[in-house]
């Protein structure tokens, strides 16, 4: 390795470091605060008036206005579009875990003929861009009569998170000891019992992950939705607030939609704060698997 | 047993398998098919028409518009996304373990977040008259250098691209902090005994062993630029306006096929994306295999 060539070093000056750099901290507070001012002004924002958000942009407001917050929940629906997301992902991603991690286990742990092109069927999948499916994927969903509804939704984005949770799970299972498995099934438990009751038990950290970084990329989704979703009684979350972004702009209702955008960002702040350690490991093992 | 194996093994595989089949390899298939005919959604009326489509997508200024912009994107946003994520993460290993923690929660913040709200957070941030940054430099006395960032054909796909590296910077800051952390102390030791600078610490001990990380980062993100859909198509005017300055790829299918109705068409900008993707697939995964360098 040439980087470690050894070169004559005059006086080991390792433990007296010279004057601290104040660069590094500088640069890293900076970033901090470019990531950070955008997000505090929307909140703030979130309790002005629209007059003090049009004619002082950068002052706090002179008395919180919960009243806006109230107006983006019930008049600008942003309630409904939050409980249809709960309803769509929530179901979606329940059903996801379920199918992903029986296809992953059951490709994982056995021998069979065929099980590599199953494997490979759905791991190509993920390197297909959706909006190559689009245009067919819509009138799938039409004639199926799913167009617009919570079942068409769910199917549809339990499919598209299917193939990831395999790849992801499929490694995880191999890695399981094979032992607890035939200790189970000598003791009489079936196949099916072997699965829920001994292997998933033993796969939650990896579930765990996956399922976070599910549940982000399909609370996130937004271009599924915009295609199979036009009913705006259903509109998911982030579906809603790009509506609500052009139709709040023509109103010049404001703060109403600067309330809408920080209730949808209040949730995935939270769960981060309480999780956040949990899910920069789900989410950056994701990406590296 | 041999009975309840198969019978496990239907009830796994056949639920998802059928899923799989009906949304996602079937829709994939047909929009090969589809390219090639000049459906506009009524049934059994596609006529087969060959490459005609893929002809007219060569004189169809506003998809070359998309084009270049796609291809500006995936240049701009891996390469600064890359490097400011590098820098930070670097800064974190040496910074203070508290500190540094508190940084990565700020800095990995945005990368929750959907594009949707991030498209319309940063619409207001943009916002002439009103927006954070204009009022910004403004308070500062750069008055000067407000401008109508999404108006002006010379600034809105910068606008674009800005927000793309605002929301990723934070996970590549994490992940490059985890590989560089997988790094022996060792080697950094070795280097600063050997009197290495920070630059040279850097590009001759942490760049080349976190190579791989840094190359799966290219492939995220220029998948992430080739898509840019809804940023594009919440934040800008238009959208992909002004006068084609933003428009890509997605949202020039999305509109041919779900206003103008011209699936066929549309089908075949989906199958030019898809090679666009793959091509950037295969070319960053071969530049991998070549050279991997292994640690003793």
């Amino acid at each position: 390795m040439t980087m470690l060539e050894t070169r004559p070093v005059a006086a080991p000056s390792l433990p007296t470091e010279k004057r601290p750099n104040p660069l590094p901290g500088l640069a890293m507070f900076c970033w901090a605060v470019v990531t950070a001012l955008p997000l505090l002004w929307a909140v703030i924002s979130s309790f002005k008036t629209d007059d003090e958000i049009l004619n002082s942009p950068w002052s706090l407001p002179a008395s919180p206005q919960w009243d806006n917050w109230a107006r983006a929940w019930t008049a600008a629906s942003i309630g409904r579009y939050f409980l249809n997301s709960l309803i769509v992902v929530g179901a979606a991603l329940l059903l996801t875990m379920l199918l992903g991690s029986l296809v992953a286990y059951a490709l994982a742990r056995y021998e069979f003929r065929g099980n590599r092109a199953i494997y490979y069927t759905f791991v190509a999948a993920m390197f297909f861009p959706v909006f190559l499916a689009l245009v067919p994927l819509f009138f799938v969903v039409q004639q199926l009569g799913l167009l617009g509804t919570y079942a068409g939704l769910i199917l549809v984005y339990t499919a598209y998170a299917v193939p990831f949770t395999v790849f992801f799970l499929h490694s995880f299972f191999r890695t399981l000891p094979s032992e607890i498995a035939e200790a189970a099934v000598l003791d009489g438990c079936s196949h099916g019992a072997v699965f829920f009751r001994v292997m998933l038990p033993l796969a939650r950290p990896g579930l765990v992950a996956v399922g976070i970084f599910n549940f982000l990329g399909l609370w996130n989704q937004y271009l599924l939705p915009l295609v199979l979703n036009p009913d705006p009684d259903r509109y998911v979350l982030a579906q809603g607030l790009a509506a609500l972004s052009v139709s709040q702009g023509y109103r010049s209702d404001w703060s109403g939609l600067f309330a809408g955008l920080t209730i949808a960002m209040l949730p995935v702040l939270v769960a981060y704060v309480a999780f956040q350690r949990h899910i920069r490991a789900g989410m950056t093992a994701g990406a590296v698997k | 047993m041999r009975h309840g194996r198969w019978r496990f093994l239907l009830g796994a595989l056949v639920p998802a398998l059928v899923l799989h089949v009906v949304f996602v390899l079937s829709p994939y298939a047909q929009a090969f098919w589809l390219s090639l005919t000049d459906w506009t959604g009524v049934a059994g009326e596609a006529q087969f028409v060959g490459a005609d489509n893929y002809v007219r997508l060569g004189g169809d200024s506003l998809f070359l518009d998309a084009v270049r912009n796609n291809a500006l994107l995936l240049v701009v946003v891996p390469l600064v996304t890359i490097a400011v994520g590098l820098f930070l993460a670097s800064m974190l290993r040496t910074s203070s373990p508290r500190l540094g923690q508190g940084y990565r929660i700020v800095y990995f913040f945005p990368q929750l977040l959907s594009l949707v709200v991030i498209a319309v957070l940063w619409g207001f941030v943009y916002n002439p008259n009103t927006g954070l940054l204009n009022s910004g430099l403004r308070a500062l006395g750069l008055g000067g250098l407000a401008h109508s960032w999404l108006a002006e054909p010379a600034f809105a796909l910068m606008a674009v691209m800005a927000v793309l590296v605002w929301s990723s910077v934070g996970f590549y800051v994490v992940l490059f902090s985890a590989a560089i952390e997988g790094i022996p102390r060792e080697l950094f030791e070795a280097a600063l005994l050997d009197g290495a600078g920070k630059w040279a610490t850097f590009s001759r001990v942490t760049l080349p062993l976190v190579r791989e990380t840094v190359q799966v980062a290219f492939v995220y993100l220029g998948i992430a630029a080739l898509d840019a859909f809804a940023v594009v198509q919440v934040m800008t005017v238009g959208p992909g306006g002004p006068d084609g300055a933003t428009e890509v790829i997605g949202l020039s299918l999305y509109r041919t096929a779900f206003t103008y109705g011209k699936f066929g068409y549309a089908s075949a900008m989906g199958v030019a994306l898809f090679f666009a993707t793959l091509t950037l697939a295969v070319l960053a995964l071969r530049s991998g295999r070549r050279e991997r360098l292994e640690l003793a």
